[in-house]
């Protein structure tokens, strides 16, 4: 014991060191930058930063590189709190946003550098008629043709498209022409420009049912069934195609440089021409942008620093890490050399447009690829398909609920709090509980480390996280709007009840989501483990490891390749269907297909904890009781539902409830696997309060409002459960 | 009775299990793939054996150094190990303790204490982060492995306790009544009786605790701010990119990440078996 004290101690006091690096010395806080570049990117980045630092020593640079996933979330906490960088990097479309949350400085207006990059780019950074951060790099799609595929010159206009990809299909079966992520509205809007159409009014208003904006829809539906194009294209399945010389062109960004095979002969071009208008495709622009925060204390330097970046780096960013510099003067360096790709890619996105930077773009992509994929399938027709999504934007964009007087729910808070409070207290000196306490408080001081940890670190977070669902959020700013998140959500005042993006719809499938999991989790675990408790199994040893690798590989990877293996056209699972003579089936164009394609995933990530748990609980049953049973000729059967199932349900129990309770917020598999598809109908109440979180303009309230209803919900599911246990056992 | 099943039966339950551990298998061989071709791209060919043998995505990982020259690889692995072994010990610490409590005294409370426990399960991770970082920058432990190890552990508590209750309900009382007859205390009868006795239950509880703090890096990410801080699933969400992801990198991570848990388990799944029969009782 005194042994596992030391350890303990140890390891108390290497946790109380604080961290290298971490030590504040006045006077000399350095600069802190913070972007999510990666590879080349990232190394040309530290090398401006050290250049930098050569002209400026008193000024010190940090450098932190945070994970793309986590890179919003991080700022918007830390600016306010004055945690956050001096300067970051980040793509422009979110800059209206966080100028309007506070969280990006005032730029000098006057400075005569914004002549010096590309206006496009400047355009892009502009908010409220100046520039909000400095412009590092853009990317647009462009055409990437494998030049020892391509038959004939590269197509200008869709006809002459259309003509290279009828020609190619036929001789070359089991090929396609070209491949884009069609399914995803980013490499769709292309066509929805070139064929004229719009995604936003001249006033700023989401509006998607046009008729030219149809019409792009069903130009690649039609090549889509035609079999010109592959079927659910995913990033994936575009890079796999063009590596392995199974697609001659490719709709792609810059970044898919980094995927591309060594050895694959390829050139960039600019999209074709739409023939129908004589407009061209045209892709988003998006810029990579260097702002400074609101809240930097040396302002004068972390602007510099930015400024820096964009203009003094754009060489050695250009050079190294081949990016596309938004500065103009840098491709006409006398002594660099510029790679001809990124010349390329600078011409495709010449007539590039800049992608809306006002945050109400960011509640049109959801609903709009939903769209598109709907159509793409022929689930629904083009027209169709974006009058819903245009109904789905206009409830993501709603007018804010009307701000409430906090006074009454105040004043109700407060009586119903003394209420309880006189309540128990009286039943306190009823049932004499002070001296009952005084007699256990060995009791208390067991439980007290456990109980006060928990109350702090999750009751305390809890609390105020409900308390936002009593607000609206709009830019940083919360106001207080009583019950009527609430009484939006439960009273289905955005969709009917039938909707699949409907509380109520949500919840029936969030119930059975977790019903199947839990009943597959534990029958599967259970045989496994009882399988693996026989003691003539001679490697059980071996498989007992080898039956936990799905619950310690990192989910995020395996989701996405179950996902894999559910494409229609190239997926394992079809491809055993169709081996054993069935029809491949689309996985995630249908519920019920794609709720199984969900349950399989998460099925396969679970068991292995169940079957864990249950090795450990099965060593509380003495192995005397059922050999007696045995003896007295009990079959396998008999002996398993009336001796080890009774015996294992208290070790057991638990688990199966909190497993219950973890598969009802099981968020990543969803999102990674269904993606809500079809239509949002496998969405569950976790990731549609995600999504009202994040995707549809930041309605964290609303959220909340859902996060408290998951919580009520489980709540009343678990009382009913422990009434249910205590009376069975 | 014997004991020894018929060599049909064997052979029957072998075959099951080594179809069990194909199908856990297929998709993990990908990953494995991936990790050791040298492309970055997410790999969907029909075939998941690797054609190509390369360990440059593992030495990319295992190299990395940041400007000032320090080892990353090493900096995250420590902080990993630390971070995910202090959340263990000072969960089980706790829970065990909490468990013990709520098995064998009668206090007030004592429902309601269980059941606030289990409450904690039911809160959304949406609705905790943004708090939780506020509470955390208050405390002024933003920064360390102290405040992630804290989160982590209360993370992990409810289910050890519950998990821990359930199997402490499961040993008899009648050894504890000969310890008290022995003039045992109640932290000797706990130290000396209960844990030794509880040990499968210990061992499930530890992976549960230690995989909590291992895997996540949500919290990690939103939380450090120095690159030397990081823990290792931080670092392998960076090859995660808003365009593109580095697969060949996040794969080769995924399994450098996975290693030492699998390594864990298998050191520990022996404290799995023997238990009550085959140790405390007779002893």
């Amino acid at each position: 014991m005194s042994r596992r004290m030391t350890i303990a101690l140890v390891m108390f006091a290497l946790l109380g060191v604080p961290l290298a690096g971490q030590a504040d010395v006045p006077g000399a806080a350095p600069l802190r930058l913070w972007h999510s570049y990666r590879g080349a990117e990232r190394d040309a980045l530290e090398k401006v930063v050290a250049d930098f630092g050569r002209s400026h020593p008193e000024w010190p640079v940090e450098l932190l590189a945070v994970p793309y996933e986590a890179f919003a979330n991080k700022l918007t906490s830390a600016i306010p709190r004055g945690n956050g960088p001096d300067v970051f990097i980040a793509a422009h479309e979110r800059l209206g946003d966080w100028f309007e949350s506070g969280l990006i400085a005032h730029l000098p207006g006057e400075d005569p550098v914004w002549q010096a990059f590309f206006p496009s780019t400047v355009s892009a950074v502009t908010w409220k008629g100046s520039p909000r951060g400095f412009p590092l790099a853009f990317k647009s799609l462009a055409l990437f043709v494998r030049d020892d595929l391509l038959e004939g010159p590269v197509p200008a206009d869709t006809d002459a498209l259309l003509a290279t990809c009828r020609a190619m299909g036929a001789r070359r079966p089991g090929t396609f022409c070209a491949a884009w992520e069609a399914g995803s509205f980013y490499h769709h809007a292309p066509w929805v420009f070139g064929f004229g159409g719009k995604i936003l009014d001249d006033d700023g208003t989401p509006r998607l049912d046009r008729p030219e904006n149809a019409a792009s829809i069903a130009f690649v539906r039609d090549m889509t069934n035609d079999g010109l194009i592959p079927q659910e294209p995913t990033a994936a399945l575009v890079t796999q195609l063009f590596n392995e010389g199974r697609v001659a062109m490719v709709i792609n960004g810059p970044w898919f440089l980094g995927e591309l095979a060594p050895g694959v002969r390829y050139s960039v071009h600019p999209l074709p021409r739409v023939s129908a208008t004589g407009l061209a495709a045209t892709p988003f622009l998006t810029v990579d942008a260097a702002m400074v925060s609101a809240r930097s204390t040396q302002p004068e330097a972390a602007i510099a620093l930015a400024r820096f970046l964009a203009v003094e780096g754009a060489t050695a960013r250009l050079a190294d890490a081949r990016q596309v510099v938004a500065l103009s003067s840098a491709f006409d360096a006398p002594d660099t050399v510029v790679d001809p790709t990124v010349l390329q890619f600078r011409d495709a996105a010449a007539a590039a447009i800049p992608m809306p930077n006002a945050p109400v773009m960011r509640a049109v992509w959801e609903p709009a690829s939903q769209a598109l994929r709907a159509a793409l399938r022929g689930a629904v027709e083009p027209e169709a398909a974006l009058k819903s999504a245009d109904q789905r934007i206009k409830i993501a964009t709603r007018p804010r609920p009307p701000a409430a007087n906090p006074l009454p729910a105040l004043v109700g808070l407060v009586v119903i709090g003394i209420a309880a409070l006189i309540w128990a207290a009286r039943r306190f000196r009823r049932d004499d509980t002070w001296s009952k306490m005084r007699a256990s408080s060995h009791a208390y001081v067991f439980l007290a480390p456990a109980a006060i940890a928990t109350a702090v670190l999750v009751f305390v977070p809890f609390a105020v996280g409900t308390g936002v669902a009593f607000f609206s959020h709009y830019q940083g700013e919360f106001t207080y709007v009583g019950l009527s998140n609430f009484i939006n959500i439960l009273g289905s005042t955005d969709y009917a009840v039938t909707d699949p993006l409907s509380f109520w719809f949500t919840l029936a499938v969030t119930v059975m989501w977790t019903v199947v999991n839990v009943f597959l989790h534990v029958s599967i675990g259970l045989a496994l483990a009882l399988a693996l408790r026989r003691p003539w199994m001679k490697l059980r040893g071996v498989y007992r490891v080898l039956l936990i690798v799905p619950w310690a590989v990192p989910n995020y990877i395996t989701a996405l390749i179950w996902k894999g293996m559910f494409h229609k056209q190239f997926g394992a699972v079809n491809g055993l269907l169709s081996w054993m003579g069935l029809e491949p089936v689309s996985w995630f164009s249908h519920f019920w297909t794609s709720f199984a394609a969900n349950v399989a995933t998460n099925t396969w990530l679970g068991f292995p904890f169940m079957m864990v748990v249950t090795l450990g609980a099965l060593q509380s049953i003495p192995a005397e009781l059922e050999e007696a049973a045995e003896i007295d000729g009990a079959t396998a059967i008999q002996r398993f539902f009336s001796i080890t199932l009774p015996l294992l349900k208290p070790a057991l129990l638990p688990a199966v409830i909190l497993g219950g309770v973890w598969t009802f917020n099981m968020f990543n598999i969803i999102f990674l696997v269904s993606g809500g598809e079809p239509d949002g109908a496998t969405e569950i109440l976790i990731t549609e309060a995600y999504r009202w979180a994040f995707s549809r303009q930041e309605q964290y309230g609303y959220a909340a409002a859902y996060a408290t209803l998951i919580f009520l919900f489980l709540l009343a599911w678990s009382l009913a459960a422990g009434r249910l246990q205590r009376r069975t056992t | 009775m014997n004991r020894r099943p018929a060599w049909l039966a064997a052979i029957g339950w072998n075959l099951a299990l080594v179809a069990a551990c194909a199908v856990t298998l297929y998709p993990v061989l990908w990953v494995l793939k991936m990790a050791l071709t040298p492309s970055q791209a997410f790999d969907l060919s029909p075939s998941p054996f690797p054609t190509t043998f390369s360990l440059s995505n593992f030495s990319d990982l295992v190299t990395s150094t940041d400007m000032a020259g320090h080892w990353l690889f090493g900096h995250w692995l420590f902080n990993s190990v630390v971070i995910a072994g202090a959340t263990t010990l000072l969960s089980l610490a706790l829970a065990t303790t909490a468990a013990y409590a709520f098995s064998r005294f009668v206090f007030p409370g004592r429902k309601i204490g269980m059941t606030l426990f289990l409450v904690t399960q039911m809160f959304p991770g949406v609705v905790m982060a943004i708090p939780l970082y506020l509470l955390l920058d208050a405390m002024n432990l933003l920064d360390s492995m102290t405040g992630l190890t804290l989160v982590y552990a209360t993370t992990a508590i409810p289910f050890c306790v519950w998990m821990m209750k359930g199997y402490f309900d499961t040993i008899p009382k009648d050894l504890e009544e000969a310890a008290v007859m022995d003039g045992a205390g109640r932290w000797t009868m706990f130290f000396r009786i209960i844990l030794p006795l509880a040990r499968p239950a210990i061992v499930v509880t530890a992976l549960f605790s230690f995989m909590t703090a291992w895997n996540e890096f949500i919290l990690a990410a939103t939380f450090l701010s120095d690159e030397t801080a990081f823990t290792l699933p931080v670092a392998l969400q960076r090859y995660v990119g808003d365009y593109s992801t580095e697969w060949g990198h996040f794969a080769a991570g995924a399994i450098l990440v996975s290693t030492p848990v699998m390594a864990l388990f298998f050191a520990l799944q022996r404290h799995l078996i023997g238990g009550l029969t085959a140790g405390g009782v007779k002893g």
